[in-house]
């Protein structure tokens, strides 16, 4: 008998041992995940309990709790915090109401060539940069820009640069992340509740309010999740349409100067997101991602 | 990316602390030791520098309608030059951290740190045949000297202007006045540098309005100063819709309206000159905060033949005009004047490139720390306290 090569051998092994089989294939992925993503992450944040040595910009690293009093001291970080938030709730719903009609008429209503078309040109803007939509956006808003010489002949005025700038401008950066789940959420309800809904006697708002509804809530959490996110830790768009910080803006501006504090801060929106998360979670918004 | 870089920039400053924590600060330091002679060059160069000051050749900044002088280095030295453009001092600060660039182009607001830092490495001037030409007013300084040792070559230097919109401001205005007490005017059309070193702008305007306050240098402010200078900012964010961290931000709202009076870089107003808005650029009365940027190779520097091949290079007269009539600053030499009067008539004097008095109330960009900078003590606000009351000012 000729014994089995060494890579035939191995495979023999791995398929009598599925454990070890899993454990191969997982290994490396996984590996990356914790060193590289979580770890660096971990360090950052255990900078959050040191404390800065002057003038340098290099840290000490002695336990202190000394950030998080000065966070805690001044109303300005909370202002900061409570802006970012109300933002991130403002756009999330803005986003909510937009995309649900449009959603809905391109799961219920459009033919498929129509939907075809929505879908591409709600995809569309996401292939454009980042940076290009921004700036489009302060075309737009600006003294003399698009906006105000549309309003001009109505006797009205623009917004011009500020809070809702950055509230209009992320509504729209956000959009398509919203629609996509809750159009995907909508064409799951099968037509056959919706028939047997009217069946019943149910008119259509009853129908909407008591089948599409509840149906469809897990899809529009879900999506909710990733614009009140991405707002959450956005910083390039208030610097550019208003003068006002967000909580990534002071992040930024201490990372390098004073990287204990701005680790602190970074905190603020992590504590958010984990209790978003477990909201969204017992809402069923992780059964439609 | 972010996430790597993240991790290179904490195992840096980890060696840092290691290595500082066995020199405390007090003792007297043995002088650094900097290299007595010069090999071939590396064939790459990394630099971290200001927009506009490294433009052309191989990897440098592409700037329409900007002169190259970055292949003639490249061809005389055979190393290619990357660039990697800071938004900011502090950005730029962080790069040099990384220790992946082997030299910057550092205001006098990240020239300190990046010493006391360790980041970067002092300089054998003698290696550098054209520093030797250098004007007396640039060498020796206290943002780009430190006991005595040199830290780098002066690249050139300017002072921020107020700039504004002659069709809206008068056209007589010299007065800082207009972007503090006298802003409600132009309400949300004022605007002001996006960071924290513009605290200094407020107290070079507190020590020419408010002499009880007894500020004798504009980044050495004890607790009363630094509130005054806070409080009086404080009062302007009413006024400012968006504040500037790019120029080209700043160009696009002041052709456009959405600013009209502000504090801004020659290079700013010579671009809206150019493109036929009217604005004025002024120095006002009351003298301004400016910046005179220096070259230093950083301490883990991978090219350092090729980095003091360009700190040579970039004070060179040919080279010192073209970067300095493009951007609009004043060359650092008599022979880098004379090149530049060829490109641009006139350039040294509207600069005042050798006018020592001109610059006599310009305060060159500064690192403010604990330890005053005009000797009073260690009673000063620091610079991470700038940082935190910026914060504060913004709201």
């Amino acid at each position: 008998m000729i014994r089995g090569s060494l890579p035939r051998r191995l495979a023999a092994s791995l398929y009598r041992h599925p454990r070890a089989q899993l454990s191969a294939l997982l290994a490396v992925p996984l590996g990356w995940l914790v060193v590289a993503y979580l770890g660096s992450l971990a360090l950052l944040l255990v900078s959050a309990f040191w404390r800065l040595d002057s003038f340098s910009g290099n840290v000490i690293t002695e336990p202190t709790l000394q950030n998080f009093a000065t966070l805690a001291e001044s109303d300005v970080y909370r202002n900061i915090a409570i802006r970012t938030v109300v933002i991130a709730a403002l756009v999330t719903l803005t986003d909510i109401i937009l995309a649900f009609p449009i959603a809905y008429y391109m799961a219920r209503v459009a033919s498929p060539r129509v939907r075809g078309l929505l879908v591409v040109s709600i995809l569309l803007p996401l292939w454009s940069g980042y940076l290009v939509k921004v700036y489009a956006w302060r075309l737009i808003l600006n003294e003399s820009g698009v906006l105000n010489w549309a309003l001009d002949p109505l006797g009205l005025r623009g917004p011009g640069y500020g809070d809702p700038a950055v509230w209009l401008v992320m509504s729209y950066l956000w959009l398509p992340y919203m629609i996509l789940p809750i159009y995907a959420g909508l064409e799951r309800i099968p037509s056959s509740l919706l028939e047997a809904s009217g069946d019943l006697g149910a008119r259509s708002p009853r129908t909407f309010r008591k089948v599409v509804l509840p149906l469809v809530l897990p899809a529009v959490v879900a999506g909710s999740i990733f614009t009140f996110s991405l707002t959450l830790g956005d910083y390039i768009t208030p610097t550019l349409v208003s003068g006002t910080q967000f909580i990534g803006n002071v992040v930024y501006s201490n990372i390098s100067v004073n990287r204990p504090l701005a680790a602190a801060y970074a905190l603020v929106p992590i504590v958010i997101m984990i209790v978003y998360l477990l909201v969204a979670r017992r809402l069923g918004a992780f059964e439609e991602l | 990316m972010r996430i790597r870089r993240m991790s290179a920039l904490v195992a840096v400053i980890a060696l840092v602390i290691g290595a500082c924590s066995s020199t405390p600060g007090t003792t007297t330091k043995p002088k650094p030791s900097v290299p007595a002679s010069l090999g071939a060059g590396e064939g790459e160069l990394k630099l971290v520098a200001w927009t506009n000051y490294v433009v052309g050749g191989t990897g440098g900044e592409t700037v329409e309608g900007a002169p190259d002088w970055v292949t003639p280095f490249e061809d005389a030295t055979g190393c290619k030059v990357t660039v990697k453009v800071g938004g900011g001092s502090s950005e730029m600060v962080e790069l040099m951290k990384t220790g992946e660039y082997d030299g910057v182009s550092a205001s006098g607001d990240a020239t300190l740190r990046l010493i006391a830092g360790g980041d970067v490495a002092a300089v054998n001037t003698d290696l550098i045949p054209n520093y030797k030409n250098v004007f007396a007013g640039l060498k020796n300084q206290s943002y780009n000297t430190v006991d005595g040792v040199s830290y780098g070559v002066p690249h050139g230097r300017g002072a921020n202007l107020l700039m504004f919109r002659t069709d809206v401001v008068p056209e007589t205005t010299d007065s800082w006045n207009v972007v503090f007490e006298g802003g409600d005017k132009y309400k949300g059309k004022v605007t002001a540098y996006d960071y924290e070193i513009y605290i200094a702008d407020a107290a070079v305007y507190l020590m020419a309005t408010k002499p009880d306050l007894k500020i004798t240098n504009p980044y050495a402010l004890d607790a009363t100063q630094f509130k005054a200078a806070v409080d009086l900012l404080k009062a302007q964010r009413a006024n400012i819709t968006t504040y500037w961290s790019a120029a080209q931000a700043e160009i696009d709202a002041f052709t456009s309206g959405d600013m009209v009076v502000g504090t801004t870089w020659q290079y700013q107003a010579n671009v809206l000159e150019a493109a036929k808005v009217p604005i004025k650029a002024v120095k006002p009365k009351e003298g301004t905060t400016g910046w005179s940027d220096t070259w230093m190779i950083s301490s883990k520097a991978k090219h350092p033949n090729c980095m003091y091949k360009w700190m040579d290079y970039i004070i060179s007269p040919v080279a010192n005009a073209t970067v300095t009539v493009w951007f609009g600053e004043a060359p650092v030499s008599n022979e880098a004047c004379a090149e530049a009067e060829k490109q641009s008539p006139g350039h040294c004097d509207i600069f005042h490139a050798t006018d020592e008095t001109y610059f006599k109330d310009v305060w060159y960009w500064n690192t403010p720390s604990k330890e005053c900078l005009d000797g009073r003590g260690p009673i000063c606000t620091e610079f991470s306290e700038w940082t935190k009351a910026w914060t504060e000012i913004k709201g």
